[in-house]
């Protein structure tokens, strides 16, 4: 089957000489939820850019759909739905027509356009505000705004590039679901976030960007069987005036009465929950420091570092 | 994109500009209008009549082509490079940049909205004059043709403009330090067979004195240039200024990075 998105050595050095891609390859396949990650100036969105042409590579090819971007950039256009980071409509302009314009853009007759506009604007809850000016919608509106203006042309493949940034938590659910909904159907999707609990959760395939090269390119399961240890954080009923000592787990004391213990993949529980009764520690609550995949990404991202160091020396 | 999608585009991108200049008409399409009566006032009826008469016309008659021809080199100006330049503002030029539409039809839309606008001025101001004057028009494919050229080679110029700019100081600057005194040593107030040889010379390098004198002819008759060549200089400036703004779009300057 041919791959949604296809990438290979593509290199951007910008006019003032910063390298932000150093020759990526990359496949998605046709259907996946595929999450790019990467810390703050790694890469993911001028990688994005070029796949929308905002940005002009200065290496490398780029498929969608088979179609070459240097060979036919409006055909492989035509497939892609794009959800930029920032709010990039005009805020003078009505809800309605900011999502029929943009079918009109596509080359869509106005009333498919107005026909989808209803569709996708009823579907993400921005009905009502139909004829409001964009400028008067929240935050989540706005974003949801985005969302439907990059599905009017039923893209095959929908980019969303930090969906979810600045969104309540019971907003960005309803978001998940209907992305999940949106992929269930059949569009791939593209995802860059710095929840990685939104990864974990919606994603299969990940991977992970880093000073303009992928460091990692995976299944999110696989990635998270390689995790070897998890950081636990542990509330007692009693105050700690020293950290106590628990043979075979590392501990840091978090506050006066919680305390951080790593756990080796494969120990069990059981065991630490012994020694902590063995040392009349009652415990109230149980934790993770952070998800899991988090945990995963930071160690990469400073393994790299590390190593870039030593390199550097 | 086939024909028919092309199309489709390209009416789209045209009523959103037309509709933009439309909404806010207080401040495009009323401000020319009521500059135009000021204008015939002061030189139709106070000045105009101590000057007296210029090339066998009352003065009034003699700058109202003129007139009406700044008020459409203005506007079309104004509106490609307010429009353009407020889409890479608020960067909603990347909803356009985004979509598969050829970048010749980015510059038919823009200029389009321009070109409307323009023309609509144009007919307003037009309009305005007959209060005010009373000449026949005598060749009225001439200005037919000489405005519409006219207007679509400053909507051109606006969107080049507004593709360089990047602060609102860069898009009133090119108007007030080059277009308006271009356009008042355009002939507009006077014929510049009034002038000696070498300063008639020097205003020959001005292209807007070819489009006021052509408008002219069409109105009145008279001109101070051959309108022949006055048609092919216009067309020959419109025709550079579309290659340069259509290499622009294809090299991304100031909009794709």
């Amino acid at each position: 089957m041919t791959a949604a998105l296809s990438i290979s050595n593509l290199s951007k050095t910008y006019g003032n000489g910063f390298v932000a891609l150093k020759g990526i390859d990359l496949v998605v396949e046709q259907s996946d939820f595929f999450a790019l990650l990467g810390p703050n100036g790694a890469g993911k969105s001028t990688t994005i850019s070029i796949l929308c042409s905002l940005v002009l590579k200065s290496g490398g090819s780029v498929k969608i759909f088979d179609t070459d971007i240097d060979e036919n950039f409006a055909k492989a256009k035509q497939n892609i739905g794009i959800v930029p980071q920032e709010f990039n409509f005009n805020a003078w302009e009505k809800v309605f027509d900011i999502v029929v314009t943009q079918g009109g853009y596509y080359g869509m007759p106005l009333p498919l356009a107005q026909e989808r506009a209803e569709k996708y604007l009823k579907k993400l809850g921005l009905w009502e505000k139909r004829d409001q000016n964009s400028r008067t919608l929240s935050g989540g509106m706005k974003r949801r705004l985005m969302i439907a203006r990059a599905l009017v042309h039923e893209p095959r493949l929908l980019i969303l590039d930090e969906p979810t940034a600045g969104v309540d938590i019971e907003l960005r659910r309803s978001m998940w679901a209907f992305l999940r909904e949106i992929n269930a159907s059949g569009t791939t999707i593209i995802l860059t976030t710095h929840y990685l609990e939104e990864a974990e959760s919606l994603c299969r395939n990940v991977a992970i960007i880093d000073q303009g090269k992928i460091i990692r390119n995976s299944s999110i399961k696989n990635l998270l069987r390689e995790l070897n240890k998890e950081t636990f954080i542990i509330d007692f009923e009693e105050e700690f005036t020293s950290e106590p000592e628990l043979d075979g787990y590392p501990v840091r004391l978090s506050d006066t009465s919680s305390l951080e213990v790593v756990v080796e993949k494969g120990k069990p529980l059981n065991d630490l929950f012994k020694l902590l009764d063995a040392q009349g520690l009652r415990v109230c609550s149980m934790r993770n420091k952070s998800n899991r995949l988090e945990e995963m990404f930071v160690n990469m991202v400073e393994a790299g570092k590390s190593k870039e160091q030593e390199q550097s020396t | 994109m086939n024909f028919a999608e092309q199309y489709i585009a390209l009416v789209t991108m045209s009523t959103r500009e037309i509709r933009r200049f439309l909404r806010i008409w207080t401040q495009t399409l009323l401000p020319p209008v009521i500059t135009m009566v000021l204008y015939f006032v002061i030189f139709g009826s106070l000045i105009g009549s101590r000057i007296g008469q210029m090339e066998g016309f009352n003065y009034a008659d003699f700058v109202a082509p003129g007139l009406i021809m700044m008020a459409v080199i203005t506007n079309s100006y104004s509106n490609v490079v307010s429009s353009f330049f407020g889409h890479k503002f608020q960067r909603h030029i990347e909803e356009i940049l985004v979509s598969p539409i050829p970048n010749y039809i980015i510059l038919a839309g823009f200029v389009s909205g321009g070109m409307a606008r323009g023309l609509l001025v144009g007919i307003f101001v037009t309009i305005t004059s007959i209060f005010f004057t009373d000449f026949q028009i005598q060749h009225p494919l001439i200005v037919i043709v000489t405005i519409v050229l006219t207007s679509l080679l400053f909507s051109v110029a606006g969107l080049l403009n507004a593709i360089f700019a990047t602060t609102f100081d860069d898009i009133s600057i090119v108007p007030t330090f080059i277009l308006t005194p271009l356009t008042y040593l355009g002939g507009v107030f006077y014929s510049i067979t009034m002038l000696p040889d070498f300063w008639q010379l020097v205003s020959k390098a001005n292209p807007i004195l070819y489009m006021v004198n052509a408008f002219r002819y069409g109105f009145l008759g008279i001109s101070d240039i051959n309108v022949g060549a006055a048609l092919v200089a216009i067309m020959g400036f419109t025709i550079v200024l579309i290659a340069i703004a259509l290499r622009l779009l294809k090299t991304g300057k100031n909009l794709r990075a």
